[in-house]
């Protein structure tokens, strides 16, 4: 009965989306108050319903509903009741009502923060919402229902994939969605924007705080998802260039693109087509990613259930939708060009190079990613392009970025002054040669040259971006300001900790029998016992592994290798032990007899700063949205276009 | 101002590839020894431990399979039917190529099931079929009277495929031959 209920909660939801879309885009296109009133009242409806579904799937996981096909088939009478929660997005059906959860709620948000904006601009925004949420409702309801019924219903379900059965499960596909429909906020901004004709720095000081919310949990999200790929994988390493990995760095990039050229168009009232053709190239690739996901037109270790109808749907949504907005692009675009000059040496030049530079980032990245698909197509062959493309892909933009970053923060508008800069920076500049060129060769030994060219730019920007922050300064900071500080510290940080662990990470495999050790990097690992364990839906092998350094006993740690009941997949659970300063992981490889074991024993320097460094970003992201412009903007904005906001106050109680 | 639709072309460019690709497997990688010799291998044979079957015994002068299986793999017990109705009717002959499994389990299957091969090769510990470039069981090769392999199908074969694929082939082997 209840899944019968979330189904008709879905339909209701995908009608009131309908309505969204109609009064949205009809309403304010035919300048009828009447019928804009109703675009937020239809997306609060749109959001009850949508939630609704979502707790009637989720009960069906709680209360093991084996007839719901999706339950059967990702659940287990022995799963733990976390890990039924988490499960309701492990599979396609339930992550796409995932999907239509997160796009109602920041729908909401926008409806609920948007009265400094005019009215009919606002109907324009949640219109554009409604048509993404209608096509993503009728996908579920058409070709993946998760309330699909299972008759007759098997006893027990055929649990969830173990390899997804982990804490950071529960909240990586969340975050990564939010980041990734966020930026639909972002597009339907830019549309809406293409359709009034009028793109002012009042737009872009709307546009900015969504763009940002959105970065940050994408941020978030993808930072999650490697530190979960590199301690449940076991493989030791933190990024694999995986084509779905991929698929959620590539928006992350024209977001970031996206994020930069709206403050050059707020403050300067510059880069107008481009700041609107980067936010439908964020949400695009959001879509491109899902079509990736779902489609199965790459291979990928992210095995959805692939199904051609499903990835024909996405593909026909995505041309309608982005296609539609790029002929608009292509109309309407060519009249919002500015004139305004700017100087060589100014703000506007550094954060144009960042914008070419992560734009040549993404093209090159998506190219990579495509590449064994076009070739497929044409009949070429097969090909697959590694790590070894990638790496230098990414690269070859990024290391001249990092560099002008610490620059760029600190030019002014229009044009600034080499001296200038020079007195700003000279301290930092110099500390960073001084400190980066011996750091990674005293305290980690021989490196290539390229490590030290890393540990420079990190150190650069690291100390280009506190400058600013030293005690003592006349003009208090702008929480704007703060949090480029603290985002922009987080990239150097990232820096730092990547350049190190990929060039001074040792790993080694051996067979250890009880009472054998291995030392690697200074530290030794004593192998003392072995025996069974029980989970609750898996069983284990565990060693009990020691921890030596100096001749002193620093831990004990436990790594196991456990085969889930139910679908009898060996599953490796790696044991780290962390410290600020480096990761020691040990992992158990094949059984060898006698309680012999192959082990993979691992140490990883400064691993750790990569997730801080994505957590800082994501931070100074959170201080720069709640900057006080933000919120002061709303009176001033309102001025020029003044409606009656009263018209649609009623539906945001 | 033509480049202001410089981003649709490319949207458009970019779906018609994925249209293509959405027909396609990428996980399916064509066999390099198309067109080939066989692989060589030497190899006991499952009924008859002591005796041999070897590459040389695979060029008969006419087209024959090269069939593997194990019986830890569902496809092969999926497929096994057809292999058997194939050998009954006579429409040529099938090898083989026990892949990684236990003898006496392989016997067993073949006398519950049905034995549809002229002889079958173990290959205990999947040396040769690593050379055979298997990557899954089932698969089931063609050769033509010389040894030289023509097809390749990967996973169970069903009646669609053995009529589309196998039969065209095998036919035209025979026709070119005589």
């Amino acid at each position: 009965m209840v899944p019968e209920l979330g189904q008709f909660a879905l339909i209701l939801a995908l009608m009131l989306a309908t309505v969204q879309a109609v009064t949205g885009l009809w309403g304010a296109h035919v300048n009828r108050g009447r019928l804009m009133a109703l675009t937020a009242p239809a997306v609060a409806g749109q959001f009850v319903f949508a939630a609704v579904a979502f707790a009637a799937l989720t009960w069906a996981f709680l209360a093991h509903d084996f007839s719901v096909a999706y339950v059967a088939g990702h659940s287990n009478s022995e799963l733990p009741a976390f890990y039924r929660v988490g499960a309701v997005w492990g599979g396609h059906e339930g992550s796409l009502l995932l999907w239509i959860l997160v796009l109602a709620l920041w729908s909401i948000g926008v409806a609920r923060f948007s009265r400094q904006m005019p009215e009919r601009f606002t109907a324009r925004v949640l219109g554009v919402l409604g048509i993404v949420s209608i096509g993503f409702l009728t996908f579920t309801l058409f070709t993946s229902n998760p309330f699909d019924r299972l008759i007759p219903a098997p006893l027990d379900g055929q649990d969830l994939n173990p390899i997804l059965q982990d804490p950071a499960l529960m909240f990586h596909p969340p975050l990564l969605y939010i980041g990734y429909v966020g930026f639909s906020v972002a597009f339907a901004f830019a549309v809406a924007a293409m359709l009034e004709g009028r793109l002012d720095s009042a737009w872009a000081r709307w546009t900015r705080p969504w763009t940002t919310a959105a970065w940050i949990f994408l941020t978030l999200g993808i930072s999650l998802g490697s530190w979960w790929a590199y301690y449940e994988l076991g493989w030791g390493g933190w990024w694999f260039w995986d084509p779905v990995e991929n698929a959620s760095l590539l928006p992350w990039l024209a977001g970031t693109a996206l994020i930069h050229s709206l403050a050059v168009t707020e403050k300067r009232g510059l880069f107008k087509s481009w700041t609107l053709l980067l936010a439908i190239t964020a949400f695009s690739l959001s879509l491109l990613g899902t079509f990736l996901v779902r489609s199965g037109v790459l291979v990928s270790v992210h095995a959805f259930a692939t199904d051609p109808s499903r990835g024909l749907f996405i593909l026909a949504f995505l041309g309608i939708v982005v296609g539609a907005a790029l002929a608009l692009y292509a109309w309407r675009a060519p009249a919002m060009v500015s004139d305004a000059g700017f100087k060589p040496l100014s703000r506007e030049s550094f954060l144009l190079a960042n914008n070419v530079l992560l734009v040549v980032a993404t093209g090159l990245i998506l190219l990579g990613t495509l590449y064994p698909l076009f070739l497929d197509a044409l009949n070429l062959g097969k090909i697959s392009v590694g790590p070894p493309y990638f790496d230098m892909a990414f690269l070859i933009p990024m290391l001249p970025l990092s560099f002008l970053i610490g620059i760029g923060m600190h030019a002014a508008w229009k044009r600034a002054s080499g001296q200038t800069l020079w007195r700003k920076l000279r301290w930092a500049a110099l500390a960073a040669l001084v400190v980066g060129v011996p750091l990674p060769l005293v305290v980690y030994g021989p490196a290539p040259m390229l490590t030290v060219v890393g540990c420079i730019a990190a150190l650069w920007v690291m100390l280009a971006s506190l400058v600013d922050l030293r005690p003592g300064r006349a003009v208090p900071l702008t929480r704007g300001h703060l949090g480029q500080a603290f985002a922009h510290f987080g990239v150097g940080v990232f820096i730092l900790g990547a350049t190190v662990v990929s060039t001074y990470d040792v790993e080694t495999d051996r067979a250890l029998a009880p009472g054998d050790s291995v030392e690697i990097a200074g530290y030794e690992f004593r192998y003392t016992d072995t025996y069974g364990v029980q989970g609750p839906n898996f069983d284990a092998v565990e060693t009990e592994v020691e921890v030596w350094r100096d001749g002193r006993l620093i831990d004990t740690i436990y790594p196991q290798k456990r085969v889930y009941r139910v679908q009898t997949q060996p599953i490796t659970q790696t044991a780290i032990q962390h410290r600020w300063n480096r990761d020691l992981l040990v992992s158990m490889g094949d059984p060898l007899g006698d309680q012999s074991w192959s082990m993979r024993i691992q140490y990883k320097p400064l691993i750790g700063l990569i997730w801080l460094g994505t957590v800082f970003m994501a931070f100074g992201g959170l201080i720069a949205m709640t900057d006080r412009r933000y919120r002061m903007a709303r009176r001033e904005a309102t001025a020029p276009l003044a409606s009656d906001g009263r018209a649609r106050a009623g539906g945001q109680a | 101002m033509w480049r202001f639709l410089v981003p649709a072309g490319i949207l458009v460019a970019l779906i018609a590839f994925f249209f293509v690709g959405l027909f396609r497997d990428p996980s399916y990688v064509p066999s390099p020894l198309i067109n080939r010799p066989a692989p060589e291998f030497q190899l006991p044979q499952l009924q008859a431990p002591s005796a041999v079957l070897g590459s040389a015994d695979l060029r008969r002068g006419e087209p024959v399979l090269l069939n593997v299986w194990a019986t830890w793999c569902v496809g092969c017990r999926e497929e096994h039917a057809k292999l058997v109705s194939i050998a009954e009717q006579g429409l040529i002959p099938i090898y083989g190529l026990n892949w990684k499994d236990d003898r006496d389990a392989a016997l067993h299957w073949l006398e519950r099931l049905g034995d549809p091969y002229v002889a079958t090769a173990v290959d205990a510990d999947g040396r040769v079929a690593i050379d055979w470039g298997v990557y899954g069981a089932p698969e089931t090769f063609l050769l033509d009277g010389d040894g030289t392999v023509r097809y390749k199908h990967i996973g169970p074969l069903d009646t669609q495929t053995w009529e589309r694929e196998f039969m065209p082939r095998i036919r035209a082997l025979r026709d070119g031959r005589t």
